[in-house]
């Protein structure tokens, strides 16, 4: 690789010529992303242009039709069961709905990755479990609750202690902010930052949350029609001279983007 | 004609492939069981759920179904005066035939539903996808507990069911029907032989196994919210009660022809 071939260490995650249909819709077509070591890159675009498709491929919870994709340098296509669960092990997931155990208190939730996966003690584990919950400003008054009793914010909280309780070399985040008000959005905002630079993680996000983006980006990348079309620092995204991006940013009806809603 | 040969094909095409897909879940359980990590915290609360709290329900409908079949064989039995085989009629469709299909019918209702719902819900709220992402094989800390749970509870809970069902018989003999007690266990105990309780309890093993595979199997691949949820729970009941019948036969051709 170009990358490798110079003397630079390889990109983190290097995504490749990733394509992605489901039936006869072609969700991802060729896409290319490189998300350097450390680096918190944003992914903006509409609702169903594939961001959280994206994800899950890194992921390996979806099969993709083709393409390379590489973590560290390492491809992750085709790795088996045991090999790709080692491979999670560096890897935080915020799920857009939480998607917290509702048979499980939260403090058994945030441990969980360290008691199942790392075999640790359940005392031990939950110990780790309350300062996770703490750093996201959590007290311990709520680690006996079962998610169902939490309100949204704090299932997000919640989901992101889980997130970073292992952790993580690499943090995903999928619409972080999606259905919370503005403030408990900047207290998330606010989180993600700490989280990431505490741990010195990789980051990707996917919003469009543009507020949000512009917080917690060191790169934003626009995702439209299945490919990246722009990418560039927060700074850069008022004025990237990509038509696409104009449109997304302004939130104009018209433009290049067509919503897929009939004119009255 | 044509299409009617390939209706024909799409569904016997979609059967084998149904087949497949099933064949290959229940493998895959399977070769999970043979490393290491195990969940024995897991395991043991679905042998609670399945086993112990479907307890009061199956006890219930062996009872009835035992008390049934006395007063039927009786009446049935009086029009060639052959009362006397009442007892034995009663413990040998107990053991061998209505005790687990009875017993596994209803823990396919009970049981088998709560499983698809509850593995359905975790899946249209990705917390089957939370799971791989915390290095936690689905397959092993979900499905593999229950399936065991499965196979292992249900031939005590059928054990526990054909001693109510013969105590229900019991009762109706001696209370309604003017048996003497000491008769009619005599006549439970001296046609009853060992494959009579095993058949039955291998049955049961058979009939767990179905239950919990297919509630598993429709939960796991259930789709699109609520409505998907609700969908893989029919299918769960449906297909497991015909199963269970369905190996029901097979089962007893086995043993007994």
């Amino acid at each position: 690789m170009a990358a490798a071939t110079n003397g630079a260490p390889p990109p983190k995650i290097s995504v490749r010529r990733l394509v992605k249909s489901f039936g006869a819709k072609c969700v991802l077509d060729g896409l290319d992303l490189d998300c350097a070591q450390g680096e918190s890159l944003v992914i903006i675009g509409g609702s169903g242009t594939g961001k959280s498709v994206l994800l899950k491929c890194i992921l390996g919870l979806l099969r993709p039709d083709s393409g390379s994709i590489r973590i560290a340098g390492e491809e992750t296509a085709g790795l088996g069961r045991t090999a790709r669960a080692r491979l999670m092990m560096k890897f935080g997931m915020l799920f857009q709905g939480g998607a917290l155990f509702d048979s499980l208190c939260v403090w058994e939730n945030v441990a969980f990755g360290l008691i199942h996966a790392r075999g640790m003690a359940r005392q031990e584990a939950r110990g780790i479990a309350l300062a996770k919950l703490a750093a996201v400003g959590l007290g311990e008054e709520i680690a006996e609750l079962y998610p169902a009793a939490l309100s949204g914010g704090m299932q997000k909280r919640v989901a992101l202690a889980r997130a970073i309780a292992a952790e993580p070399e690499i943090l995903f985040f999928d619409e972080p902010t999606t259905g919370l008000d503005p403030i408990m959005s900047g207290v998330i905002n606010q989180l993600i930052e700490r989280c990431v630079r505490d741990l010195g993680a990789t980051a990707i996000s996917i919003t469009h949350d543009l507020v949000s983006a512009r917080r917690i980006a060191d790169r934003i990348a626009m995702l439209y029609q299945g490919r990246i079309v722009w990418h560039g620092p927060p700074a850069e995204l008022d004025r990237s001279g990509n038509p696409v991006v104009d449109q997304f940013v302004n939130g104009r009806p018209e433009g290049p983007i067509r919503m897929e809603v009939r004119a009255l | 004609m044509l299409s009617f040969l390939a209706t024909i094909g799409a569904a016997t095409l979609s059967f084998l492939a149904a087949t497949g897909r099933l064949a290959i879940f229940a493998g895959t359980a399977a070769a999970s069981a043979v490393r290491p990590p195990h969940y024995g915290r897991a395991l043991l609360r679905q042998m609670r759920d399945i086993g112990y709290f479907s307890l009061p329900v199956v006890g219930l409908t062996a009872l009835f179904t035992g008390m049934v079949l006395a007063l039927q064989s009786y009446t049935g039995f009086s029009r060639f005066s052959a009362e006397g085989a009442v007892a034995t009629v009663v413990v040998l469709s107990m053991t061998r035939e209505l005790g687990p299909v009875i017993g596994g019918l209803m823990v396919a209702g009970r049981v088998g539903a709560a499983m698809a719902a509850e593995i359905g819900t975790m899946r249209v709220t990705d917390q089957i996808d939370a799971l791989e992402t915390l290095s936690t094989d689905p397959m092993r800390y979900l499905v593999l507990p229950r399936l065991v749970a499965g196979i292992v509870s249900l031939p005590l809970l059928v054990l526990i069911a054909d001693v109510i069902g013969v105590f229900g018989g019991f009762l109706v003999g001696t209370y309604k029907l003017g048996f003497n007690p000491y008769t009619y266990l005599r006549g439970t105990r001296e046609h009853l032989e060992t494959i009579d309780v095993v058949s039955g309890l291998i049955k049961a093993a058979v009939f767990g196994f179905i239950v919990t595979l297919m509630g598993c199997y429709h939960g796991y691949h259930s789709r699109g919210g609520a409505q998907g949820v609700g969908q893989a729970t029919t299918h769960a009941v449906v297909s497991a009660s015909i199963l269970i019948l369905v190996a029901d036969y097979l089962l007893t051709a086995a043993f007994f022809s």
